[in-house]
């Protein structure tokens, strides 16, 4: 019910103004009330226990009201196809920690810098945040090589990472916290499950050619020749990334008639082989039919997205965290991902580890009682996260990755996995295995 | 004699008949990488033959093709999934045509300005599949992405017991030979091939009786932009679908049309199918990293003697 005098242009514009008036004013007036509770320390309660002077020795952007940390990922280039899923998962966490008050009393904000799928830049922006922004942590990174890239770098300036990559293992950092598996908690397990449970005793190992995928094959082949009883390895190949054609490939495997496909194919060409196998009439029925498995530890719901689960149905992987885990953490987490990035959204193994990064910061800040990289670095050991998706984590009590199980999961239509087996206790992280070099 | 056949030891302890099958498999799977290679390089080989413009940005007309038909498939999928089994043939033509539109925006916009700079079309195109791997990342986001495959396109065709062949194999066979007879019958038979002949051999003598050689170039552009985009639009039955999926094929794709004689289209299947059969055969004998280091050395070896390619067109220069 608008006064007729209102609908003349005029008075609609100095209408207009006010109203805007008013609601700058308003807002600006909310705000001082809210500093002025600040700085009485009404709205942050914890301030009194841990004055910013106290948790913020080294000078890092920590201040009353706030805590700034660094994201770095790939949103462009090759990589972002897999890096968007972990971006995603440390905004989720990072907004859920604030909603639920922030760490140390203090509110979550996000530098966020592009990696580009470069690594120099990596090596380049870790640099900027560290120096610069003098972030308080930074999660991110997602290749072993973009790792590799700025691990000098957080060495030397003595930084925070939290990395969520299931990777090949052979390092271990005091300024790095490893959040996804290395080679043994995931290789191992996954081999003894299909040596006992379907009978294999000759594998095909497979991998994409760079250093994750050769560092998985050879300790698989060294797990398969010296600790499975019988059981060989008939062919170790590689193909380079991006590969599109593996038709003579699928032709080997035919002929050699491996009890185990072991795939360790990553990225686009992941879609390529697995059409093709489906091409080539392998598919999980027909190898179920002669005894034989195609087993993974490079394919994940991210993946099975793209290449589609008709294409894939059947087969099996080896994961620390599948996105039908049926435990409440995962059923509240997965509801929270979908409420935010959409219903059609997935939730693959690393996503699931990304997410775990910033509540690991989190506990260990309140641990330590400090922001300091060095409190927080001493503070991680026997870090325990009961409410992780995956169920409870805790950190290794020395060499900074995580304590968690291995699963077995198979492939299905809709691109999901049916969790067949998991490993009864928690597996020790190992990076540095004995009798595996 | 034990030295020359030690290769064929893969072969020991199988039967007469496994070898038989493998070999046929075999032979397939190199004709299927051979009809890949040959829809990839025709639409670079007919836009460098005319015009001399090398087109950085050639596999991102693929991807074009290649998001077409997966937008195709996802809006037959979600209004008539009836007329899923039947969509993508439909949407192959589609693919030609929204990539053709592209290229033919593109050279009205950008390339025409830069014939007589051949370096600056190079940077130029660079430039240009960037700018589309980009706008490829905002409006489809940066997964993996994949067509639904019509039923009849998956899965293989038992021959024997054990002999397989893929049926999307069949289909890129079928599809490359049918591309490539079209552009024949469209280059050799037809008045618009002679037009675009008579420029490529003499551009004045063509343009002073009286055919409009910037009108020719457009076409041509416009044509080989629209076969790459069959060929993305093809390649989703055997791969996936990515903001920078392009970058997969441009490498291979200039091997074949430098190794060809760039621009002879007679060259150039020449050239896919040396590639694709040694390819294949290597990588069943050595394995996929191996065989490319060696196919990309003898490659270089081949043209340090013979610079100009396999077979070279005749220019009056």
């Amino acid at each position: 019910m608008i006064p007729a005098s209102f609908t003349s242009p005029f008075r609609r514009a100095t209408r207009a103004v006010l109203t805007t008036a008013t609601l700058l004013a308003a807002a600006t007036a909310t705000a001082q009330v809210k500093d002025a509770d600040f700085i009485s320390g009404h709205t942050n309660p914890v301030l009194d226990k841990y004055p910013t002077a106290k948790v913020n020795t080294t000078g890092l952007l920590v201040d009353d009201n706030f805590v700034t940390v660094g994201q770095l990922h790939s949103v462009t280039g090759t990589m972002a196809i897999s890096e968007t899923g972990s971006v995603e998962a440390e905004r989720l966490a990072i907004s859920q920690i604030n909603a639920e008050g922030g760490v140390l009393g203090r509110q979550i904000k996000v530098i966020f810098e592009d990696g580009g799928s470069d690594w120099p830049t990596f090596a380049e922006k870790a640099k900027k945040l560290l120096v610069s922004d003098k972030v308080g942590t930074v999660f991110g990174c997602w290749t072993s090589a973009s790792r590799k890239a700025v691990l000098p770098v957080f060495e030397k300036e003595n930084g925070m990472l939290y990395y969520p990559t299931f990777y090949e293992g052979l390092e271990a950092s005091k300024n790095v916290i490893y959040t996804g598996q290395e080679a043994t908690q995931q290789i191992i397990w996954g081999l003894d499950w299909a040596h006992t449970e379907r009978g294999a005793k000759s594998f095909f190992l497979i991998g994409s050619d760079y250093i994750w995928p050769r560092t998985s094959n050879k300790i698989a082949r060294i797990h398969i020749e010296r600790f499975l009883k019988g059981c060989k390895v008939v062919g170790e190949e590689y193909y380079p990334l991006g590969h599109t054609n593996f038709g003579s490939l699928i032709n080997k495997v035919k002929l050699k008639k491996p009890d185990c496909i072991y795939s360790v194919v990553v990225g686009g060409s992941n879609v390529s082989w697995y059409k093709q196998l489906n091409a080539a009439g392998i598919t999980g029925k027909s190898l179920a039919k002669k005894g034989q498995i195609l087993l993974t530890i490079s394919t994940t719901e991210d993946e099975l997205l793209g290449i589609g689960g008709e294409n894939a149905e059947g087969f099996y992987a080896c994961m620390k965290y599948f996105q039908s885990l049926e435990n409440d953490n995962n059923k509240k987490f997965v509801a929270a991902f979908k409420e935010r990035y959409g219903s059609d959204s997935v939730i693959g193994d690393v996503t699931q580890a990304a997410y775990l990064g910033p509540w690991l910061w989190k506990l260990t800040v309140e641990k330590a009682g400090s922001f300091d990289i060095d409190a927080i670095s001493a503070a991680s050991g026997g870090i325990e996260f009961p409410e992780a998706p995956e169920g409870y984590v805790r950190i290794h009590d020395t060499n900074n990755h995580l304590w968690s199980k291995a699963r077995l999961g198979e492939m299905t239509e809709d691109g999901q996995f049916v969790v067949l087996a998991e490993s009864d206790e928690l597996i020790q992280p190992n990076p540095f295995p004995e009798g595996y070099k | 004699m034990h030295t020359t056949l030690a290769f064929l030891s893969i072969f020991e302890g199988y039967t007469g008949e496994e070898v038989r099958s493998i070999f046929v498999m075999q032979s397939f799977s190199g004709l299927s990488l051979f009809a890949v290679f040959l829809l990839m390089a025709l639409g670079l080989a007919i836009i460098f033959g005319q015009m001399k413009v090398i087109n950085m940005a050639h596999g991102e007309f693929l991807t074009i093709g290649a998001y077409t038909t997966v937008f195709m498939s996802d809006l037959v999928e979600k209004s008539v999934p009836s007329a899923l089994p039947w969509y993508f043939p439909v949407a192959v033509v589609a693919a030609f045509f929204v990539a053709g539109a592209v290229g033919f925006v593109v050279e009205v916009g950008m390339i025409r300005f830069l014939y007589k700079r051949p370096l600056d079309t190079l940077l130029a195109t660079f430039g240009l599949s960037m700018i589309l791997q980009q706008v490829f990342r905002l409006i489809f986001g940066a997964r993996e992405d994949s067509a639904v495959m019509p039923d009849w396109l998956m899965g293989s065709w038992a021959l024997t017991e054990i002999t397989e062949i893929p049926i999307n194999g069949m289909f890129l066979l079928g599809t490359a030979i049918g591309v490539t007879g079209l552009v024949y019958l469209l280059m050799y038979r037809s008045r618009w091939g002679l037009r675009v002949r008579a420029t490529v051999q003499n551009r004045e003598m063509a343009g002073a009786v009286g055919i409009n050689t910037k009108m020719t170039d457009r076409w041509t552009f416009a044509l080989g932009c629209g076969i790459a985009g069959v060929a993305g639009a093809v390649f989703t039955t055997i791969g996936s679908v990515s903001p920078s999926a392009g970058q997969l094929y441009i490498v291979d794709t200039f091997l074949v049309v430098v190794f060809g004689g760039a621009g002879s289209l007679i060259g150039t299947i020449a050239s896919a199918f040396a590639i694709a059969q040694s390819q294949s055969i290597l990588e069943f004998f050595l394995d996929g990293v191996l065989a490319k280091v060696f196919i990309l050395l003898t490659i270089v070896g081949i043209l340090m003697i013979r610079p100009q390619g396999l077979v070279v067109s005749k220019i009056r220069r």
